[in-house]
């Protein structure tokens, strides 16, 4: 099922030659309207004009968060404030937020690439949409709702929270689609199963989109057996829309990436130095189709890797694979860059352990792992749980080199999250 | 021979766990006749034999500890020298492997209970059946313990 099949499935000629036309007139309208970026290029001795292909644009320095903050609250804007119809923040843990505007076009545009996204996996009129994630300054839920809502879809504007009142809803409404954390997806399932509900028996979901959080593969299989559900990745970024920035088809083999909307590049993210096609880096993001804020080169701090090859769903934008990790969340223990995503996949495939797990960094050599065990697995044997221990060692030690000291925990006793979750608790630096 | 059932809870080893889970069993009224902590550096199993089990499971579920109920064996034992000798030997003979015990005190015999988990109760029960033993039954070592 197609959204809009031509562009979907353009050739990638026509993509390229339209990527081309459209990162032409981005480059004319910011260097003409926007300071910050005129003296970017001008520094490099680049005028838009000298644009010829799309490699072209390595000659442009990168947009860091840092940029966006200190361009805060409207330095980076291309449009009069007039235009602009909707602002949204992307809250940083310290400092200065981000501020991201949108023209009424802008919304629009995000809103189709989104649809796209949801016809795309199955989505259509007749479903039933609870939309869990957070509506306000954050873009999930916003961005999400328009998107149904112009596919035709009923929303059930729920956001997160709550969790009596969510399942309610599902229950009197027939929700059949999820948009929510992987977090409170899981505690959601908790929450089922102590209130003695079966999903599969007692709701009517199909699917759900998962997002605004890293997780796992092995993450993605637990929720779907748990559910009976299909899982769809789901990549974006306030600062580029929000979500569906990039998306699973029914394959689920990789996000394609809506290359109309946006330039892809993938660095190394210590020297910025372009990667080869197919290796993993950060990935850099430059829009090609928006008007009151447009964004040259930002650095995602996401880690990926392109897809070239073509997908059996006949959509032409390439492919990324699933989010390795942020750059800012990767750590090192011995010399070893770990990351968090990387001791969840392990642990999400030893049986005998609940979701939740904690990170402890005391010292640059030994990490401690903390690791809930599940209620069931406990017969009174201490050898039972030393072998468990044992296990889960030895498989985090050939995941990530490093072996690590493991802490086995009452069910129950690490911090659930409702919302993003902190794994990783480094007390090195303070 | 009648089984006898301890209470196993799951504990990080962290000071003041074991004072959270007496205080529940405190709170419920409920008599602790022998105890056993089986620690593992940063996690331990701690048994008890209490009076009234159910009541105790029930408790310390409510409280959300991670609890696991099992058999073991109570076996009088003569407090002479050479009595817990006896019963090792006997156990050694009959090839079974002895996981974890503790003694208690019984008042009117200045004999002693000794409580001994195993791998495989069931079969343990089946090799001793004939020795000369005696197996004590949940409410024997209420009436007898000193």
């Amino acid at each position: 099922m197609f959204w809009q099949k031509e562009i979907e499935t353009l050739s990638r000629d026509k993509l390229s030659a339209l990527q081309l036309e459209r990162l032409g007139r981005t480059l004319a309208r910011v260097y003409e309207r926007v300071p910050f970026y005129r003296k970017a290029m001008d520094g490099n001795g680049f005028r838009p004009e000298d644009l010829r292909g799309l490699k072209d644009i390595t000659a442009l320095p990168f947009t860091t968060r840092e940029d966006l903050r200190a361009g805060y609250p409207d330095g980076l804007l291309a449009v009069e404030r007039t235009e602009a119809v909707r602002l949204h923040t992307s809250s940083g843990t310290t400092g200065k937020p981000k501020a991201i505007f949108f023209s009424r076009r802008d919304l629009d545009q995000a809103a189709e690439l989104l649809a796209r996204c949801l016809v795309m996996t199955g989505t259509g009129p007749g479903d039933v949409l609870q939309n869990m994630m957070t509506y306000g300054l954050f873009t999930g839920a916003l961005m999400m709702h328009y998107a149904a809502e112009k596919v035709g879809i009923l929303v059930i504007p729920s956001g997160p929270g709550n969790t009596e009142r969510q399942l309610d809803l599902m229950r009197d409404f027939g929700t059949t689609v999820l948009h929510i954390t992987p977090s409170y997806l899981l505690y959601l399932a908790d929450y089922l199963a102590r209130a003695g509900l079966d999903p599969a028996r007692d709701l009517k979901l199909k699917r759900a989109y998962v997002g605004a959080e890293p997780y796992s593969e092995e993450t993605r299989r637990k929720i779907e057996s748990l559910y009976g559900i299909d899982i769809y990745n789901s990549y974006g970024l306030s600062e580029m829309n929000g979500p569906g920035v990039a998306f699973e088809c029914a394959g689920k083999q990789g996000m394609h990436l809506w290359e109309d909307n946006f330039l892809m590049e993938v660095v190394d993210p210590e020297t910025g130095r372009p990667r080869a096609e197919g290796e993993a880096g950060e990935l850099i993001l430059t829009t090609l189709n928006r008007e009151a804020m447009p964004i040259i080169r930002y650095r995602t701090r996401d880690i990926t890797s392109v897809i070239s090859e073509p997908c059996a769903c006949g959509r032409t934008h390439r492919r990324i694979t699933r989010i390795a990790g942020r750059a800012d969340d990767m750590f090192i223990v011995r010399g070893v860059n770990i990351f968090p995503q990387q001791v969840e996949r392990v642990l999400m495939a030893v049986s005998g352990v609940a979701q939740n797990y904690q990170i402890i960094l005391d010292s640059y050599d030994q990490m401690t792992v903390r690791v809930e065990i599940q209620r069931e697995v406990f017969d009174g044997h201490v050898e039972h749980l030393i072998r468990l221990k044992n296990l889960i060692i030895d498989r985090l030690r050939s995941e990530i080199v490093v072996r690590p000291e493991v802490e086995l925990v009452e069910p129950g006793s690490l911090p659930t999250f409702e919302g993003k979750g902190k794994r990783v608790i480094d007390r090195r630096t303070m | 021979m009648t089984g006898v059932r301890q209470i196993s809870v799951f504990a990080s080893n962290r000071p003041g766990k074991i004072a959270a889970i007496t205080g529940v069993l405190a709170e419920a009224g409920i008599n602790i006749m022998g105890m056993n902590i089986a620690s593992s550096g940063d996690f331990g199993v701690i048994k008890f034999l209490v009076n009234d089990l159910e009541k105790a499971d029930r408790a310390l579920r409510e409280k959300g500890f991670t609890i696991s109920l099992n058999e073991v064996l109570a076996i009088e034992m003569e407090d002479v020298p050479g009595g817990l000798h006896r019963i090792a030997d006997l156990l050694y003979r009959k090839n079974i492997n002895v996981e974890y015990s503790y003694g208690l005190p019984m008042k009117p015999h200045r004999n002693a209970i000794l409580i001994i988990e195993v791998e495989d109760v069931e079969q343990a029960k089946l090799l001793l059946k004939n020795e000369p033993l005696r197996f004590l039954s949940e409410p024997e070592i209420q009436k007898e313990r000193g």
